[in-house]
């Protein structure tokens, strides 16, 4: 198995940020049918593909939203007020060209500020280069979705771009569907919504499958950059195996089992024990009467950003782990 | 309108009752069904001249925010805690009215002749304030409060100005009395209506009920933020007084369907209703828990303007109130279709 570059360019340049997935998931759907026996899409438009089998029931949850900005106002020269759709960084977002669903582009400033720790997203702004208001409402409205926009760049050993959060995920459970061999365990992919607004969609898609185990598949941080936060994860050094964050403390049967797959099929890993931010798993965990969950991390550098990066080696070593997990009969 | 009744009444969160029982008692005959639920929420079916293809949940939160006596000191001077979100800056001198008997009392701090110059221009934590109900000592005051009684703003409700209401608490009485008329009156299609508790406190009542009725759509009638000042540019004014209903695009808990949003404001457009967008996404309300319920479900957000939330006295507008309702009517026999 090698990095389908195509697909992982094609996946995280999609247009999908929280609430608004059509596009993201149409490009889903295309790229999994013939691998899964059954799909719907639920009341808040998470993407549920259904392998079956007379085994236990296993949902995989790696989620197709990405963050993005809320336009809120348009004023009389045709400037585009925004909020926030996620965790957007005011100082991140200061000169990014961003994409709306309609092709429309636009780029990122902020009034004149003294000292930019005053930047805030209320004093910034969208110019998609109109003339007055008029022509801006021709091609944008308030309450639309825009996201960022950047280049798909990669080398031999890594890939940057936007949007690896949480599209290299849904790269990861795309693959391992591809290249699954035969398995009793009854599987649920599930290409969920609204993770980055607070992990609803991986809510309500656990309600209604109500799994045995769940296994959310998404980026984590960094610790291996210049004076970086103390952070056990690193670059090149392997997919990495949730231990906890902010959503949950995954469960030692789920956690275990990976590490042991992981030892036995020779596939580097790295135990991830972070302070901060949560995952699908953190709602998958929680629904009904509880459901034993784990997750495969991708290390990834500079998350919610326009270059996140991660190595091409830890993404295919979670492909290889996800699929030794959902072919060991449980 | 039901506000006199509704806004006088005192209703901090998880002390539901009293607007509760007032409610029932105003639209029990109008209703197909009507219960209260474990956790205090008011659930009423009621019938319209058709089913409807879609299960529509119509709700409001009876609740409002307030105080909690935390322990009453030896001078018989009553300390607090607030319940919901409340700015300190509102409180002083404000009169209250605490517990089950409604004792009067005043929220007291230092007068402006025995605070030093440097104490003028800080603003006095809620640790600093107390309620005094007149008493003489702790003994008298334990004999009309106890520690755990709520405390309710006292503020009467007037008609003022240019058809305008003032009242306390109007977030969320408003949408409870836009949610009584519409259970009063003849409707196209079949609803759920549900009277919340605890909103304030973190959307607690929403869960059980949407949990129990299972709407496909769910409408949340609120008051919500409006900050209109005139030197305030336009990204900066959340809603406006007197422009209608506020539709939300997105809060803290919710990212609304825009696809529902998209039908409601062509069936405004088409009726000729005024309305808005609620250029925030700050705050958040019940749909936040409704939508996430069980395999979830589609919401919208329509919210009366309301000046001076969460403080002692707001204000809303008579003909804002009225837009709100004549929308809701004229969506829920069109709400189950898709958008053109």
């Amino acid at each position: 198995m090698k990095l389908n570059t195509e697909l992982l360019k094609k996946l995280v340049t999609a247009y999908g940020p929280a609430s608004n997935e059509g596009i993201i998931r149409s490009i889903i759907i295309d790229e999994i049918r013939e691998y899964v026996d059954e799909y719907n899409v639920d009341n808040l438009g998470n993407l549920i593909a259904h392998k079956k089998g007379n085994g236990k029931k296993i949902m995989i949850s790696a989620h197709m939203d990405q963050i993005g900005l809320m336009v809120t106002d348009i004023d009389k020269d045709g400037f585009i007020r925004f909020g926030n759709i996620g965790g957007i960084s005011p100082s991140i977002s200061l000169s990014q060209k961003v994409l709306f669903e309609n092709g429309t582009m636009g780029a990122i400033f902020a009034e004149p500020v003294d000292d930019l720790s005053k930047l805030k997203l209320d004093n910034m702004y969208i110019d998609i280069g109109a003339r007055n208001n008029k022509e801006a409402e021709e091609k944008v409205n308030v309450g639309d979705i825009c996201i960022y926009y950047s280049e798909f760049i990669d080398n031999e050993h890594v890939v940057f771009t936007s949007y690896l959060d949480d599209r290299v995920g849904c790269y990861v459970a795309i693959e391992t569907l591809k290249n699954l061999n035969a398995t009793d365990n009854d599987l649920y992919f599930v290409f969920s919504v609204q993770e980055e607004v607070g992990l609803r969609g991986a809510k309500t898609a656990a309600y209604s499958i109500d799994p045995d185990f769940g296994i959310a598949i998404d980026v984590t941080a960094h610790g291996d950059t210049p004076k970086a936060k103390r952070f056990a994860i690193g670059l090149h050094k392997g997919t990495a195996i949730k231990v906890k964050d902010n959503s949950i403390i995954t469960h030692p049967l789920v956690r275990n089992n990976l590490v042991e797959l992981a030892k036995v099929n020779d596939i580097k890993y790295q135990m991830e024990v972070l302070e901060f931010g949560g995952t699908d798993s953190g709602a998958i965990h929680t629904t009904k009467e509880g459901v034993p969950s784990g997750v495969i991390s991708i290390p990834t550098r500079y998350v919610h950003s326009t270059v996140e990066m991660a190595s091409k080696d830890d993404i295919m070593d979670s492909v290889r782990l996800l699929k030794a997990y959902l072919e060991e009969k449980k | 309108m039901f506000l006199k009744n509704l806004t006088e009444k005192a209703g901090v969160s998880g002390n539901e009752k009293e607007v509760r029982d007032y409610i029932i008692s105003e639209i029990k005959d109008f209703v197909d069904d009507i219960y209260t639920d474990r956790i205090g929420n008011l659930i009423v079916f009621k019938k319209g001249k058709n089913k409807g293809t879609k299960r529509i949940m119509i709700t409001a939160h009876m609740d409002e925010v307030g105080l909690m006596v935390k322990e009453i000191d030896s001078a018989g001077l009553i300390k607090f805690i607030p319940v919901g979100g409340i700015d300190p800056r509102v409180l002083v001198s404000k009169t209250v009215q605490v517990g089950k008997d409604k004792i009067i009392g005043v929220i007291g701090a230092k007068p402006i002749h025995l605070q030093k110059k440097n104490e003028w221009s800080k603003v006095l934590g809620i640790d600093e304030l107390y309620v005094d109900i007149g008493a003489k000592d702790k003994e008298d005051a334990e004999k009309k409060v106890s520690v755990g009684d709520y405390i309710s703003f006292y503020t009467l409700y007037e008609e003022i100005g240019d058809n305008m209401i003032k009242a306390k608490a109007l977030d969320n009485r408003v949408g409870c009395s836009i949610l009584m008329e519409l259970i009063k009156s003849d409707v196209d299609v079949d609803f759920y209506g549900v009277f919340t508790v605890m909103e304030e406190v973190g959307l607690i009542g929403a869960g059980p009920a949407a949990f129990k009725v299972e709407p496909d759509i769910a409408v949340i009638l609120e008051g919500t933020v409006c900050y209109e000042m005139p030197d305030l540019e336009s990204h900066l004014i959340p809603t406006k007084v007197g422009e209608g209903p506020a539709i939300s695009l997105a809060d803290r808990t919710t990212i609304y369907d825009k696809k529902l949003r998209e039908r409601v404001v062509e069936v405004a457009k088409k009726n000729d209703i005024k309305w808005q967008y609620r250029k925030t996404a700050m705050g958040g309300n019940d749909s936040g828990k409704i939508h996430t319920t069980k395999s979830g479900c589609s919401t919208v957000t329509l919210s009366v303007p309301t000046r001076y939330i969460h403080s002692p006295v707001s204000i809303i507008s008579k003909s804002d109130y009225k837009s709100t309702y004549d929308l809701l009517n004229a969506i829920l026999p069109e709400i189950d279709k898709e958008a053109k």
